[in-house]
This record gives structure tokens, C-alpha cells and sequence, in this order.
């Protein structure tokens, strides 16, 4: 019998994704789990797997375009007994790109993590439209928020149905303009004055958004929206550092098989400061904060399209060769557009690093759901004074930028001045250094 | 007698035994005012003790709300309380028009409350809250007010946090306090102990349906009493019929949880 194919929800805030290939033609026998089309989203590129077995009759999307999860992208003719597979909201289960949002390596979080519904492709029988009680409905409508975004939440009412409780979190999380309405049809309500749409003048060129940017648009919103960020910088005296790095970088590269960066470093000291201050590895949560026991530190990563943070899961159990290998890894990842859902989440506290770029003072956004991130910029020789006399030295700039209702500036500043202490400390020593 | 000046109070022992004067009540008494253009009022007080009590079976249990509750020109009205039955039995006295007072039997020996002495009235009319909540509002009067006001309580120990609305007046309907409440709580039941086919929640529940439709989060709920003929004898069977606190209490969970 005929079946329609959605596009299932790829991961937390993944609320849209464009057909990369499709593995399969019209008319092909499909093994159920076969991969049948390639996805490509804001955070990876998967490979969806056929949610029923059968034969692929059509396809309704082409590849490059962009649609919402929930939209039907293919019809196939399943075999007798298929409608035991999953119903019409099949996650994708590719083995390289778990489509659950990962729960935090140590397992500690997965409470925390609070309960907003999340848009998901609930497929209503056919014919129907969205089954929602008045009051959702009249929510929906008095805040402008189209009614298929609405039904596509999963809600905490019998069956997943939408409550007003749903819709009201619903709002309170719904950001500005996250995404496309699921269709074009639905109009804003009257009475809510649409944001003014900034004017294109003759000449000027439209660069249409990408996944990436969207997602990196509305996280970087919400969280300026959201959070009241507070700022410390500190000066880092790193001479002892290069000095070493410059010297044993190459036997390191041949012994270890990687680059040993700065940043793996940066990612030692910072690890050794959130233990000893765990409130910066925390978030603000409704009824407390939620202290995080995982330490798990984003890297961000540029690419040519964006930013992109990897999640260096359990930094605390690595060690400098662990983590300078586990760099390496993501990076390389990152570069090739491979990284897993798994790479991009679960991150507990974030390190940038614009000093690749020569910035000298950065004060970068936290990301939703972490209590602080850490700018580390370029590294400068500077005139400074040291026992009286002028020196010249490495000097860099360590920013944090923090949560405030978290914690305080003083914690910010203990939290910089144990990283100060652990950097301006190293001992050097000889090449086979595998920790710091 | 009311005809002719004075305020006659007729008791029917019990509610049950009021059916062969349903033809004075509702062709005659009711319509005195409307059928004479005003010129005659029948200001008569019937009161009926109804309901069903332990063991009071097919002749002494019946709810008749709903018959009369039907009929313009009647007004109907089912106190809960001590303080309310007084002062409203005085303001159904004083009413010009005929009042039906239905006192539910078993609340005769199980509620108790102050009653001040001397004279007051409670206006026919008005319902009340007895119980402010937020996720629910279940509509009840007479006995069932107190059963429900128990099932409340125990859900409030789940989470739930239900308010319960005392109807008091039957008719004519205070509708305001009804849709103010649903408007606050999105979720409506109705609570009666009658047979629930056509029974007196089932005007509150269209009631609800059609001027709070934009409200509701969840469908209208009535729990009425199973559609047998008669209050069975047996224990067993009257158990099964009655509207005990513990259905109640089922019924808030399920419409919570919708």
C-alpha cells in the first residue's frame, strides 16, 4: 500500500534539512533501514534510512531544495506486513549519524535538559488538518504562530497531543524567526505587526541562508536575548609555552601523529579550572543550576559557510595527547562535512578561539544551554614589565564571557586566573611530554 | 393559596413521590405568571428532599432536577451547605415566583456548618467558588459538591489543582460564573448523580460547548449516573451506581490528562 516518506527530525533544533542525494530511483526495490536519501542539515550530512520496506514509486523532492521536517519527500509501495514498520515518523538510525539528541557522555544531564517541546513530524491521517483544541488554536493565532508549527510539536497530553501548557513553553522558546513556516499558506494573525523586513536596493545582492546560518542566527539571538552576559578578560604570560611548542613541535608530530595546537592546551588548563570551579560548567535551569558533572568543551570550528562547534565529550578523562588527537579528529571531520550529531552535541562549555584570526580581545556569545565560553586570541610579543625592568614576553588575552545570573565576576576571575596560573606555570621539559 | 396572598410551603417526602403533581407544578404553577399577563404570581415553595442515600433504592433515591429544571416560569435550586439552605429556603420564600427546593437526603446528616440565627437570604441565582484552581473546573451542587470537593483535594496531592464550582441555583443558571471559570482552567466537568443521559450536566456541557469553545484545551466531561431505570437495592449495585469520590477523582485525572 502507498506510503508517504517525511523528513524525520535529525536532532534537537534541527528543524530543517536539505535533499543532498537520493540513493535510490523511482521504482526500486528498498530494503527496509537501506539507506534510501542523503540529508544534509545545519549541524551534519546523513543518510536517511528507508522507514518502510518496499518500492520507492516517487519522488516529491528534488535534491538541493530545502523543506521542513514533517514534509512528505517520497511515496513508496510498501509490501503486505509493512505497516508494522515504524509508523509515519521514522527517525533516521543511520550507525555514523545517531539522529537522538545524545545524552551527555556520563549520563548526568539527561533530567536537566528541560522539558520544551520540540517540533517533530507528527503526521495527522490523511485529509486531516491538524487536530488542536480551540484554546491552542487561539494561542496559535493571538501570537502569530502558524498552526502547523503548533501541530508539530509533541506534546504532554494523551498521544502527544498539544496542550496549552505545550503551546505557552512553546512560545516562551520559540525564538523571532527560527525558520520557515511549514507552509506558505499560513498568514500571521492580524493584529501582530510583522518585524520590518530590511529593504533591497537596486545593486544589491541577496545571499540566501543556509542551514548553518539560520541555526547560527537564532542560537546566537536567543542566547543574547536570553542571557545576561557579563565579561573578564585576563593577560596571559605564554612565553614559556611558545617557547617550548616552537621547539618540539616537529618530534611531537612524529611521535604523536598530530599537530600538538595551542588550543590542546587551552583545553588542559580549562578543564583543570572548571573542576575547580564547576559552576562555570553549569547552565541556569528553572528551579536551580544544573551543575554538569560531564566536562564536555566545544571547539569552534570555522568553516567556509560558518561556525561550527565540536564537542570534545569527556575532556576530563584525556590527557594532551588525547585531547591534541581528539582536536585533530574534528577538526578534520569539520573540514570534510563529516561530523556526527554526536561531535556537535552534549557540549557543557565552549572554547573559541578568534586569536587564529589576530583578534586580541574577544567577547563571544555562550552558547543556549552552557553558563560560559572562553576566548582565547592571539597570541602577541608586547613590552611588559617584569621585576622592574621592561621585558618583552608572549602575551595573550583569555576572555570569558559568562552567564550572570549563574555566577559572579569573581568566580569569573578565579575561574581565569586558575587557567593564568596553569599556562604561565608550564614547566616545558623534553618532547615526550604527553601531559600538561 | 399563593394565588390568593399567601407563601405556602409544600413538602413532597420524597422528591420521588412529586410525579403526580408534576401537572400542577409545571402546567399551573409555572406558567400562573406568563398565562395571566402578569396579573398573578404563584409564589409556592416545593420542597423535595431527593437523591439517593445507603439503601433508599428505587423509591427514594430519584434526582429530578433535570424535569423541572426544564420548565420556564420554575425556579430550581439545590443548596450544599447548612448556611445556604436556610438563607436560601428564606429567599425562595420571599421569591414571587414558584421555587423548587431540592434538598439532597443525605447531606441531612452528614454536612455540617454554621448557621447564624435570625433572618438572611442567599440570592437564587448566583453559583459559587468553592475551591479556586487552575487545571480544571468540575461543576457539581447538592451532594455531589461534597464528594467532589474530596476528589479535589486528593487530586491536588497529584498535581492536579482542580476548582470546583458550587451551581447552588440550577435555574435560572448563573452562567457568568461558569464561563469565567472554564476561560481560567481550559477543562470542563460536570458532576451529577441523575441518569447522564439528558441530565442536568448536559445543559452546563452545551452550555460550555457553545459560549466557551475558544477556551477549551480538552473536551467537556460529564460524569452522571449510569442509565438504569431506578437506584438499585443491592449494596453492591448501588455502589456501582452511585457517583462516589473515587469516579470523581477518575474523571479529573483523565480530563487533566488529555
Amino acid at each position: 500500500m502507498p506510503v508517504d516518506v517525511k523528513l524525520p527530525q535529525l536532532g534537537e533544533s534541527t528543524y530543517e534539512g536539505t535533499i543532498g542525494k537520493w540513493l535510490k530511483k523511482p521504482g526500486e526495490k528498498v530494503e527496509r533501514f537501506e539507506p534510501l536519501v542523503e540529508i544534509v542539515t545545519d549541524k551534519v550530512n546523513v543518510e536517511m534510512p528507508a522507514p518502510y520496506g518496499g518500492t520507492l514509486t516517487e519522488i516529491l523532492v528534488e535534491e538541493g531544495t530545502t523543506i521542513s521536517v514533517g514534509t512528505p519527500i517520497a511515496r513508496m509501495d510498501t509490501a503486505d506486513g509493512a505497516q508494522d514498520a515504524p509508523a509515519a515518523e521514522p527517525r533516521a538510525t543511520a550507525a555514523a549519524a545517531p539522529p537522538e539528541p545524545s545524552p551527555p557522555r556520563n549520563g548526568t544531564a539527561a533530567a536537566a535538559v528541560p522539558a520544551i517541546p520540540t517540533p517533530e513530524a507528527k503526521a495527522p491521517a490523511k485529509g486531516d488538518g491538524p487536530r488542536l483544541s480551540p484554546v491552542v488554536r487561539k494561542i496559535a493565532e493571538e501570537h502569530g504562530v502558524p498552526i502547523d508549527e503548533v501541530a508539530a510539536l509533541h506534546g504532554a497530553g494523551a498521544g502527544g497531543r498539544v496542550t496549552k501548557e505545550d503551546v505557552l513553553k512553546y512560545l516562551e522558546s520559540r525564538t523571532a524567526a527560527p525558520r520557515q513556516p511549514a507552509t506558505p499558506a499560513a498568514a500571521p494573525a492580524p493584529g501582530v505587526p510583522p518585524a520590518p523586513a530590511p529593504v533591497v536596493h537596486p545593486g544589491d545582492h541577496v545571499v540566501k541562508h543556509t542551514p548553518l546560518r539560520r541555526a547560527v542566527a537564532q542560537r546566537m539571538a536567543q542566547s543574547k536575548r536570553d542571557i545576561p552576559h557579563a565579561y573578564g578578560v585576563i593577560e596571559v604570560d605564554m612565553t614559556p609555552l611558545v617557547r617550548w611548542r616552537d621547539a618540539h613541535k616537529e618530534e611531537w608530530r612524529a611521535r604523536e601523529g598530530v599537530n600538538v595546537t595551542y588550543t590542546a592546551f587551552f583545553v588542559r588548563a580549562a578543564v583543570e579550572a572548571l573542576k575547580a570551579y564547576p559552576g562555570v560548567n553549569s547552565t541556569w535551569g528553572d528551579d536551580g543550576i544544573i551543575l554538569r558533572k560531564a566536562v564536555n568543551i566545544g571547539i569552534g570550528i570555522a568553516l567556509d559557510e560558518g561556525l561550527i562547534v565540536a564537542v570534545i565529550h569527556g575532556a576530563d578523562q584525556k590527557n594532551l595527547v588525547g585531547t591534541a588527537a581528539e582536536l585533530d579528529r574534528l577538526g578534520r571531520l569539520a573540514r570534510d562535512g563529516k561530523l556526527t550529531l554526536d561531535d556537535v552535541q552534549g557540549g557543557t562549555f565552549t572554547i573559541t578561539n578568534p586569536g587564529v584570526f589576530g583578534s586580541i580581545w574577544s567577547m563571544p556569545i555562550i552558547v543556549p544551554g552552557q553558563a560560559a565560553i572562553l576566548a582565547t586570541d592571539a597570541i602577541v610579543k608586547r613590552p611588559v614589565v617584569r621585576d622592574d625592568a621592561i621585558a618583552i614576553r608572549d602575551i595573550m588575552h583569555l576572555g570569558l564571557s559568562f552567564d550572570h545570573r549563574v555566577f559572579d565576576g569573581a568566580v569569573a576571575d578565579y575561574f581565569l586566573n586558575r587557567m593564568k596560573a596553569k599556562l604561565e606555570g608550564f614547566a616545558g621539559g623534553d618532547a615526550a611530554l604527553t601531559d600538561f | 393559596m399563593s394565588v390568593n396572598g399567601l407563601r405556602p410551603i409544600a413538602e413532597f417526602q420524597f422528591a420521588d413521590f412529586i410525579h403526580p403533581a408534576f401537572n400542577q407544578i409545571v402546567s399551573e404553577a409555572a406558567r400562573m405568571r406568563y398565562r395571566s399577563n402578569n396579573a398573578f404570581g404563584c409564589p409556592v415553595v416545593f420542597r423535595a428532599p431527593y437523591g439517593g442515600s445507603h439503601g433508599t433504592a428505587l423509591y427514594h433515591s430519584q434526582s429530578i432536577e433535570a424535569f423541572y429544571a426544564h420548565v420556564p416560569g420554575l425556579k430550581v435550586v439545590a443548596p450544599s451547605t447548612p448556611y445556604d439552605a436556610k438563607g436560601m429556603l428564606l429567599a425562595a420564600v420571599q421569591d414571587p415566583d414558584p421555587v423548587l427546593f431540592l434538598e439532597h437526603k443525605r447531606m441531612y446528616r452528614l454536612v455540617r456548618g454554621e448557621v447564624p440565627g435570625g433572618e438572611y437570604t442567599v440570592p437564587i441565582g448566583p453559583a459559587v467558588v468553592r475551591r479556586e484552581g487552575t487545571d480544571l473546573s468540575v461543576f457539581a451542587y447538592g451532594w455531589m459538591l461534597h464528594e467532589t470537593l474530596q476528589a479535589a483535594e486528593t487530586a491536588s496531592k497529584e498535581g492536579i489543582n482542580a476548582e470546583v464550582v458550587d451551581l447552588r441555583t440550577l435555574a435560572p443558571l448563573d452562567k457568568d460564573t461558569i464561563l469565567k471559570s472554564v476561560a481560567k482552567t481550559n477543562r470542563a466537568l460536570i458532576v451529577y448523580e441523575d441518569n447522564r443521559f439528558l441530565g442536568y450536566g448536559a445543559e452546563v456541557a452545551a452550555l460550555i460547548a457553545e459560549e466557551a469553545f475558544e477556551s477549551l484545551d480538552a473536551p467537556v466531561l460529564r460524569l452522571g449516573g449510569p442509565d438504569v431505570p431506578g437506584v438499585p437495592f443491592a449494596k453492591k449495585l448501588e455502589e456501582w451506581f452511585s457517583i462516589s469520590q473515587e469516579k470523581i477523582l477518575a474523571a479529573i485525572r483523565k480530563l487533566a490528562a488529555y
